[in-house]
């Protein structure tokens, strides 16, 4: 079974945004790149899944050269191979495309993919995927087991859970609770340095959106204490001055 | 400029085939008849499902003049392809330059798909009118809710996923008109398909609920969430965690509210033994009120809110009760 596990580097979750004084790019000086927390668990679910099945996992990203030392750390995780492509990954439309093109070359049977990045966070990737595909997308798929030529997923729905089942080859993006990250151990680390990471440049494709501008959020006023012995007058305020409730 | 807005429907609180509309789907009509309004466009809502005309006439108040209901057996659970072909198709009927749907799991799952099949730029979870229709323009969060960003679409045709709870609805006079719609499908529209749905013990959905009530590791444990759910209830709120509370299990995961969780934006957020760390308040720093209670004067998550209270999470929530079961009784 073959598995096809996208992953993009997005700044640590412990991170202090700030914006560059033109307000047009993140400042990313001091900032630390990890992998994306769910592309993470959708690579651990790969793995777990290879190891049930027999297989191979490879990992793509699209990005620059400065992508590479978290495409090794997929690979010390355990990925057999890795592709990038060599490009901005700055609109969603544009990097699903460049991944159809991989994807349509080499018979996957899996193509995993995080929820949504945590520096976007659209979530569309996935979902496109599957339509340049012509391929089911699951998105937001808390469960991924498979029988056979058939997947049995569980997703978050708006007020509750779904249990789909699918057909492969499918595309789903994954959420929290599909596996627990694992952490490269020496002997990974030590092998990753030697599998194959293959850097092939863009296809043409049209981007259909970018960002302009960015700002911080407005910063909240001055938080009003109240005494923990006279919470009646937390409910007043939430009324009279908030009027919340 | 021609609208066409996805009018999600769900049956007994879930996304479903069949049934009826509800606040999202209201809040994507009213924005879509703003921005029809002020380009001088019509809104046609799409409706897939079976759905009484009493119903899509009605989606007339919020601003449609027409509803293209699309009725197929195949239909009665989302199937993430087979809608998005069917929007693509009433899109394309329709000549529409916009389409709007509510960014909700459901909107999520096909909007990505539309845009493929309609060459379409996409708006993944706007949370304001365009702020410019040249070039078209619109705001939404990034890192997160750690920032904001203006979304510029290039393409002819524009797809945006506005955030629920993020436009009001608004209501006048108007019926819409409602036509049958057959939109065509291939197999491949089916290749995957809906088993079960299991609604989440009765609760009301996180990313929709005006009020919130969160707790965090300050509680000690999963047997202490009786005084959360307790309050919850009172106030009609649904109920959610910090990360390393679903992270140890004592609430399921789709609780988890933060950078790694959901992000949300309610009208009314209690962080309750809550310490405030920069991956939570990135989930929900779009809340209008937050209140903080918590027993550690130095807890972050007093910097971020609206009111706070330093003490007991044990002393001050039951009394917190009280209190708002006195408010309730008198208003």
């Amino acid at each position: 079974m073959k598995f096809l596990v996208c992953i993009t580097q997005v700044p640590d979750t412990t991170t202090k945004i700030t914006f560059t004084p033109d307000q047009k790019a993140l400042n990313s000086a001091g900032v630390q790149f990890i992998i994306n927390p769910y592309d993470e668990i959708a690579l651990t679910r790969a793995l777990e899944l290879k190891e049930a099945l027999g297989g191979t996992v490879t990992v793509l990203t699209v990005g620059q050269a400065n992508t590479e030392a978290n495409i090794r750390k997929a690979l010390a995780i355990g990925a057999d191979d890795a592709i990038r492509i060599n490009a901005e990954p700055t609109d969603a439309y544009y990097v699903a495309s460049q991944i159809a093109e991989v994807a349509k070359k080499n018979a996957y049977d899996v193509i995993l993919t995080g929820k949504e990045s945590i520096d976007y966070n659209g979530g569309q990737v996935p979902t496109m995927l599957g339509e340049f595909l012509g391929l089911p997308s699951i998105s937001v798929a808390t469960k991924l087991d498979i029988n056979g030529t058939v997947a049995t997923l569980e997703r978050e729905i708006d007020g509750g859970k779904e249990v789909v089942e699918s057909k492969l080859p499918l595309v789903a993006g994954v959420q929290k609770g599909m596996a627990e990250p694992r952490i490269p151990n020496m002997r990974g680390i030590m092998t990753a340095k030697t599998k194959p990471l293959v850097v092939s440049e863009p296809v043409g494709a049209d981007k259909l959106s970018s960002s302009s501008q960015f700002e911080l959020p407005p910063a909240k006023g001055a938080c009003k204490m109240i005494d923990p012995n006279n919470v009646a007058e937390l409910v007043n305020l939430l009324h009279t001055e908030a009027k919340a409730i | 400029m021609s609208v066409l807005v996805f009018a999600e429907n769900w049956s007994e609180g879930l996304p479903s085939g069949g049934g009826k509309f509800k606040k999202s789907t209201y809040e994507a009509v009213s924005y879509a008849a703003e921005i029809a309004k002020q380009t001088s466009g019509t809104v046609t809502a799409v409706v897939i499902g079976n759905v009484s005309d009493d119903d899509m006439k009605a989606l007339g108040k919020y601003g449609a003049q027409k509803v293209l209901s699309v009725k197929n057996n195949k239909l009665n659970a989302l199937n993430p392809s087979a809608h998005a072909s069917a929007i693509a198709q009433a899109a394309q009927k329709e000549s529409s330059k916009v389409v709007v749907l509510s960014y909700t799991y459901s909107g999520k799952s096909v909007a990505g798909r539309v845009a493929v099949r309609l060459k379409a730029g996409l708006v993944a979870g706007a949370t304001a009118l365009p702020s410019s229709t040249s070039p078209f323009t619109i705001r939404k969060k990034c890192f997160s809710g750690k920032g904001l960003t203006d979304v510029v679409v290039s393409s002819d045709i524009k797809i945006i996923g506005i955030t629920p709870n993020s436009y009001k609805v608004t209501t006048g006079e108007g019926t819409a008109s409602v036509e049958n719609f057959a939109a065509t499908f291939t197999d491949a529209d089916f290749a995957s398909s809906s088993k079960e749905t299991k609604k989440t013990s009765g609760k009301i959905a996180l990313t929709e609920a005006e009020i919130v009530v969160s707790a965090g590791r300050g509680l000690k444990g999963s047997e202490n969430w009786k005084m959360v759910e307790e309050l919850a209830e009172l106030l009609g709120a649904a109920t959610a965690c910090s990360k390393p509370v679903a992270d140890v299990g004592w609430r399921p995961h789709h609780e988890h509210v933060g950078q790694t969780g959901i992000t949300i934006g309610p009208n009314l957020y209690f962080a309750i033994g809550i310490s405030g760390a920069i991956q939570h308040l990135a989930g929900v720093s779009s809340s209008k009120v937050i209140v903080a209670i918590n027993n550690d004067k130095e807890a972050p998550f007093f910097k971020a809110a609206t009111y706070g209270i330093c003490g007991d999470a044990f002393e001050v929530v039951p009394k917190l009760i009280e209190e708002i079961k006195k408010f309730k009784s008198a208003h």
